[in-house]
């Protein structure tokens, strides 16, 4: 058995995951936390967000999030690829600025509108 | 002089709830005063996610949270001035703010909402000895400087403080390629959320060193290292457990203040436990009309928490515009029992409050199981189970009128206590 | 061919740099940090001792009331900010009560003014916050708070205005004797002058060995301070000091022309530039300051520093030419009262290289005003005039002292602009207040970037190597 801190919400849920029993989890207060438990174990995955360099904006970076987890270990790999990212303003939420990110299949995209 | 119906100072997540629920509340003359150049204040920094799950049931990020109210606000009729820095505020509500194309104006309002959010603890605080050398940076300035301007503040680094920003910013400066050597925290238990821990610190291999702290900085132009202690049960170094870490950085987490001079000096009561204003249920201060939310009244974990509090406040202060003062009569005092360090709101009108009234506190140890009693007197009038509660994690619990009309006499009690498994 | 070389600009070698620009001559003043006032000048009590401490007779006791009278008038003129305040020695015991009448009697001979002596009683009738152990009280009403590093800066920036070089970043490092006087090597200069006066400060005695042993040694002393909260700022009104031990006149408690409660100093031998602060110090400044002032609310704290004294084993000012070196004079040993002084200090000096050839002829036009703005204190009319004129004054960047756009762009024009952000702190106030820069620190190096057209890692804290940036995020990695 193993306990983990659920990270889905800020509620931090204590799981306790049973890997003996097909990763069965305990202490979970919403479907959420189950599905964050097994895939804790399994294949471990996070959202990444951080900046690009913008052009012609007010501000000189912009603000990006993967839209949606990427495996854990590719964080640092993909953090290195926004280094490599030219974004030119405007820029709006939801702007893909980087697609398939490290082979993940997952896009980078703006979190901030930027005219 | 110009008059509106409602002035808010401050465009961060408070202020922009607080506008938006005025203005569904029926108050078509608002304006905003925002010292920065753009609204959105602290979120504007704030480029990692764990932000909206309360208030849009989905994971934003802090830029993304902050566009949704800028969207909705946008469609309002409510006013915003940018650039404008308030300098007083009287309790005959008149504004007096400062920016490049107005002057220096006063401007007056039947109601105000005060949401100026809150500054951090610098090192001055914390009394942190050693040299004065530069790479001492406290966490959302090295955030603002690296989100924001994109100009990287150092390249090893040490971080005291587990707040959530110190968090955060461990793992901000890792995914910059800095190397963070520790988070250095003086209390046996991290004041930041359990997922940040995990998220920031863990999945980078970031030491955690609990009742340790910074004892000596030595550098003399840039930091070179920083001395870190273990300390005892009173927070007191221990000789001999120094060890030293080879840095150009340290990033400060050390708390955050409410930044209440403009209520202070308007002669507003202020509570000392949470720095902020006290308190009516309805977010009104001991100045009539005048309304506090969010960081200015006490410092949160969560943004869709200011969210919900600017919104009753600036319903209330909408109430306050199109109906008058609320209703007076009996009072009762919200005080902090055993293990509960404040309470928010700190008085309830009990005529006004009507169906119920939220309330905010935090205790000031961990507790596993756990429960949260009001009492009146010896009565107790409600309890509330809790699996875990820790002094960085604000609670908060609904007291229903009908719970409230059991209080006797003018003081009600929150109190915090164990309970056997 | 320079008159002077003046080595050193805190206060005494800004103070010398002043004087001497009222003459026909020509001076130049090399420092060696990026700024002027940055050693000792800006790291001390703020205070302009009355005059009483020093034994009658010495140096020290004769330039600190002829030194604080100056700086009235001169604080006016230079628009400093000063406050004479008055202040007040405590008694606990017998003892300390024989040492206050040794001190009245000190002081009266020296020729300060107004000294009385208060019961317990009426010291807490005039300073309510004084402790009840107190049981007597020396009252110096001549005695006052001054900005220390704008005082230095004003007399700097006024002599600059009036025709002296100053160099910075100019550390001397030889000094070699020639006809009709000296040649000074600083970084990749030489400067060739008749006469050198040193102000080095903690440095006095190495820039002395440059031409032959001094006959005095330095003995830096650090001294560490808390300065509070402006919500501390009215726990006192004037200065309150307790009797002066063997390690100087003790922990005092002042406000501060800025508003805020300066605490301190201890004091402990040092290295010359020694600003660290240790937890021992600071705790030994609260209880010692607590037997003054009990009601002290050390969290309201916004910053420690430390300072470093530049006294001497002679216990005097060393004011003098150096035996067998004709035309180096000395301006050693400054330690306390050493800022109340300065100006007496200066000509006192300037009198003695008169009697040694230097020729002093009044210039017609000495220009002896200086005007800054300071937006926070103007009135609304004020503002909205100045605002019409240049918007950058509408634009607040520190909002704890109420700095704008404006104020930090027009230090950058003066004679003496800052090329870091102490600088700007120094000059303007930006940074000083509660928050310390946490959020006017990233807008004011970016400003200054602007303004002086480098990268923001290029602007420093304070001298070259304390970086603040290390460059651009997305350009390096690992």
């Amino acid at each position: 058995m193993k306990e983990l801190v659920c990270i889905v919400c800020p509620n931090g849920c204590r799981l306790r995951v049973y890997e003996e029993e097909g990763c069965r989890v305990e202490g979970n207060a919403c479907p959420r936390g189950e599905e964050y438990g097994k895939n804790e174990l399994l294949h471990p995955v996070r959202v990444l967000t951080g900046t690009v360099r913008l052009h012609g904006g007010a501000i000189a970076r912009c603000p990006v999030k993967t839209v949606g987890p990427i495996p854990r270990e590719k964080l640092l790999e993909a953090a290195q690829a926004l280094c490599a990212v030219d974004v030119q303003a405007p820029v709006h939420t939801g702007d893909v600025v980087l697609a398939d990110v490290c082979g993940t299949g997952v896009d980078v995209a703006a979190t901030r509108t930027v005219l | 002089m110009r008059e509106y119906e409602l002035i808010v100072i401050g465009g961060g997540p408070a202020g922009l709830a607080a506008a938006l629920s005025a203005w569904e509340g029926g108050l078509r003359d608002i304006l905003i005063l925002e010292r920065d150049g753009a609204l959105g204040g602290i979120l504007n920094q704030c480029v990692h996610n764990g932000f909206g799950l309360h208030r849009f049931k989905e994971e934003l990020t802090g830029t993304e949270y902050a566009g949704r109210f800028i969207d909705m606000l946008s469609g309002t009729g409510v006013a915003v001035k940018t650039d404008s820095m308030v300098l007083s505020v009287s309790p005959e509500k008149q504004v007096e703010y400062v920016n490049p194309t107005d002057g220096c104006q006063v401007v007056c309002a039947k109601a105000v909402v005060l949401a100026m959010g809150c500054r951090e603890r610098t090192r001055g605080a914390v009394s942190v000895p050693g040299a004065r050398c530069s790479g001492i940076f406290t966490a959302g300035a090295a955030q603002r400087f690296i989100n924001i301007e994109g100009q990287m503040v150092g390249r090893r680094v040490v971080i005291l403080g587990s707040g959530d920003i110190g968090l955060i910013m461990a793992r901000r400066m890792t995914l910059e390629g800095a190397e963070v050597l520790a988070c250095v925290e003086l209390m046996p238990y991290s004041s930041g959320l359990n997922r940040n821990i995990v998220q920031c610190l863990e999945d980078f291999g970031i030491p955690l060193y609990l009742s340790h702290t910074v004892t000596d900085i030595i550098g003399k132009d840039r930091l070179e290292k920083v001395v870190v202690s273990a300390v005892d049960e009173r927070r007191q170094p221990i000789p001999g457990t120094e060890r030293t870490f080879l840095c150009d950085t340290l990033l400060l987490s050390v708390g955050l203040l409410p930044e209440n001079e403009l209520t202070r000096a308007m002669g507003a009561e202020i509570d000392p436990r949470t720095n902020g204003a006290v308190v009516w249920e309805n977010m009104e201060t001991s100045v009539p009309g005048v309304f506090a939310c969010g960081n200015v009244l006490q410092v949160h974990d969560l943004v869709d928490f200011v969210s919900g509090e600017s919104g009753r406040a600036g319903a209330a202060a909408a109430d306050y515009v199109r109906r008058g003062p609320a209703p007076a009569g009996r009072t009762v005092k919200l005080e902090n029992g055993d293990a509960v360090a404040y309470t928010v709101p700190q008085r309830i009108r009990m005529e006004a409050a009507g169906d119920g009234v939220q309330a905010f506190f935090r205790v000031n140890r961990v507790f596993g199981r756990s429960a949260v009693t009001v009492k009146s007197g010896e009565k107790q009038i409600a309890r509330f189970k809790r699996d875990h509660m820790a002094p960085g994690e604000m609670e908060h619990i609904f007291l229903p009128g009908k719970l409230l009309a059991l209080a006797e006499g003018d003081t009600l009690t929150v109190s915090a206590e164990e309970v056997e498994a | 061919m320079w008159d002077v070389i003046i080595v050193g600009c805190g206060v005494v070698g800004a103070a010398c740099a002043y004087q001497l620009s009222r003459y026909k001559l020509r001076a130049a003043v090399l420092e060696a940090g990026s700024d002027v006032a940055a050693g000792a000048t800006k790291a001390n009590s703020a205070i302009l001792h009355a005059g009483y401490d020093p034994e009658p007779g010495t140096l020290m006791a004769r330039l600190n009331v002829a030194g604080v009278s100056m700086a009235e008038e001169i604080c006016r003129k230079l628009d400093v900010p000063y406050r004479k305040n008055g202040s007040m020695v405590l008694a606990f015991s017998g003892k300390d009560r024989d040492c206050l009448r040794e001190l009245m009697s000190r002081g009266e001979r020296n020729g300060v003014p107004g000294l009385r002596l208060l019961t317990g009683a009426e010291a807490r009738a005039l300073e309510p916050e004084v402790s009840g152990e107190a049981v007597e009280a020396l009252l110096a009403p001549s005695a006052a708070i001054v900005n220390p590093w704008e005082y230095a800066l004003a007399m700097a920036e006024t002599a600059v205005r009036n025709g002296v070089e100053l160099y910075r970043n100019c550390r001397v490092t030889a000094i070699t004797r020639e006809q009709g006087g000296f040649a000074v090597t600083a970084g990749d200069k030489v400067f060739h002058g008749k006469y050198i006066i040193n102000a080095a400060g903690v440095y006095a005695g190495a820039v002395h060995r440059l031409v032959g042993e001094p006959g005095f040694t330095i003995r830096p002393a650090k001294g560490e301070y808390y300065l509070l909260d402006k919500c501390e700022g009215t726990r006192v009104s004037r200065v309150i000091f307790q009797c002066p031990g063997a390690a100087g006149k003790g922990v005092l408690v002042s406000p501060t022309v800025h508003g805020n409660l300066i605490v301190g100093p201890t004091s402990e031998p040092s290295g010359p530039e020694d600003v660290s602060s240790t937890a021992r110090g600071l705790q030994t400044v609260r209880e010692l300051a607590a037997r003054s002032v009990p009601g002290i609310r050390f969290r309201e704290n916004i910053r420690n520093f430390t300072g470093v004294r530049a006294g001497s084993d002679r216990g005097d000012f060393i004011l003098e030419e150096a035996p067998g070196v004709p035309g180096f004079f000395n301006a050693a040993g400054i330690c306390s009262p050493g800022l109340s002084a300065a100006p007496a200090i200066a000509e006192y000096l300037l009198e003695q290289m008169a009697g040694r050839g230097l020729a002093l002829e009044k210039k017609e036009a000495f220009i002896d005003t200086r005007r800054r703005v300071r937006f926070h204190e103007l009135d609304r009319e004020g503002r909205n005039e100045l605002i019409a004129k240049d918007a950058r004054y509408g634009r607040v960047v520190c909002r704890c002292e109420t700095v704008t756009e404006g104020e930090i762009v027009a230090c950058l024009r003066q004679p003496i602009p800052p090329a870091s952000i102490n600088g700007v702190k120094r000059r303007v106030g930006a940074g000083m207040g509660r928050c310390q820069g946490g959020f006017c620190g990233p807008r004011v190096q970016e400003l200054l970037a602007r303004e002086l057209g480098v990268r923001p890692e290029e602007i420093p804290l304070e001298d070259a190597g304390s970086y603040i940036l290390t460059g651009e995020t997305k350009e390096r990695w690992f």
